[in-house]
C-alpha cells in the first residue's frame, strides 16, 4: 500500500480533458468514448468495422504518457502491483465484466451517466460497490 | 479525417488520465479504500468528466447529426438484466484487485510496468472470450 496525495485540481482538469475527448468523438464521429468497446473493435469477431479508427484512438492513448513526459520533463508517477496472479485475475475480470455489461468506467461511467442512461447508472453503482468491497477485503480482511 | 479525430481524441483522453493521476493504479485503489489510505481524487475526475461530457453532448446532439457521419451511433441496449449487473460486478472486482480499468491500463502501456502488461493480456483475453462466445450463441 502506497499513500497518494489528494489532487482535486489536477484530477478535475484531467477529468475535464477526458470529457473533451468524449465530446469530440460524439461531435465528429457520433460515437460513445467507451474504451472497452473501442478495444473490442480491435478483437475478433470483426462485425462492425471501424478497426482503423479504434487503432488510431488506442495509439493516441498509448502516446499520451510519452508526450506528457516529453513536454513536462517529469515522469508519470505510478505504483503497479508486482503480484502477477493478482494482475492477471484483475485483467481477466475487467475484460469479461466489461464485455458482459457492455461498458467500463468510460462507457458506462462517463458517457452513460452523461446521457442519463439508467442502465449505465446501475452498472456504475454496481462496479463502484464491488470495487469498494474488493479493496476492503484485499487490504483490511486478507492483507491486514 | 475520422481516423485523425480518433487519434487526437485518444491522445487528449490519455493526457487527461495522466494529469488526473488515474494512470496510477495505487491512486485508484486508494479511492476505493475509504477505510484506509482514502484519496478522493477519482470523484473529481469522474465529476469533471461527466459535467463536460453532459454539456458537450447537448451541443453535439443539438446539431442533429455528427460532423463526419450521417447519424449518431448511440447504444441501443436499455435492459437492466442479470448480464449487466453480473458483468459490472465482476468488472468492479477486477478493478479493485488491480487498480486498473481499460483506459488507464492501455495508457500506461508505454510505461512498461510488468503488472500492466500482464493485466492487459488477461483483459484482452477476457474481452475476446466473451465476444467469441457471445457471437456463437
Amino acid at each position: 500500500m502506497v499513500a497518494t496525495e489528494f489532487t482535486p485540481a489536477a484530477s478535475a482538469i484531467g477529468g475535464a480533458l477526458i470529457g473533451v475527448a468524449a465530446v469530440l468523438l460524439m461531435l465528429f464521429g457520433g460515437r460513445i468514448a467507451g474504451i472497452s468497446g473501442i478495444v473490442g473493435r480491435l478483437l475478433p469477431p470483426y462485425r462492425d468495422g471501424g478497426v482503423a479508427r479504434a487503432a488510431a484512438f488506442v495509439l493516441g492513448l498509448i502516446t499520451a504518457p510519452i508526450l506528457y513526459t516529453w513536454v513536462t520533463q517529469s515522469p508519470v508517477a505510478q505504483t503497479v502491483s508486482d503480484n502477477m496472479v493478482l494482475m492477471a485475475a484483475g485483467g481477466l475480470l475487467v475484460g469479461v465484466g466489461a464485455a458482459l455489461s457492455g461498458g467500463c468506467t468510460s462507457g458506462h461511467g462517463v458517457c452513460g451517466l452523461s446521457r442519463l442512461s439508467p442502465r449505465s447508472l446501475v452498472a456504475t453503482l454496481t462496479f463502484m460497490a464491488t470495487g469498494f468491497a474488493t479493496v476492503f477485503v484485499l487490504r483490511h480482511v486478507i492483507g491486514g | 479525417m475520422s481516423i485523425f479525430v480518433h487519434a487526437i481524441a485518444g491522445l487528449i483522453f490519455g493526457i487527461g488520465l495522466v494529469i488526473s493521476g488515474m494512470a496510477n493504479p495505487a491512486k485508484v485503489q486508494n479511492f476505493l479504500d475509504i477505510a484506509g489510505l482514502w484519496d478522493p481524487s477519482l470523484a473529481f475526475v469522474m465529476g469533471a468528466a461527466v459535467i463536460v461530457t453532459f454539456l458537450g453532448y447537448r451541443l453535439a446532439f443539438a446539431r442533429g447529426a455528427p460532423v463526419l457521419e450521417d447519424k449518431f451511433h448511440l447504444p441501443t441496449a436499455t435492459a437492466i438484466d442479470a448480464r449487466l449487473v453480473i458483468g459490472a460486478g465482476l468488472f468492479g472486482i477486477g478493478w479493485g484487485l488491480a487498480g486498473y480499468c481499460p483506459g488507464p491500463a492501455l495508457t500506461a502501456l508505454s510505461l512498461l510496468a510488468p503488472g500492466t502488461l500482464v493485466f492487459l493480456v488477461a483483459m484482452l483475453a477476457g474481452l475476446a472470450a466473451v465476444r467469441l462466445l457471445g457471437s456463437r450463441a
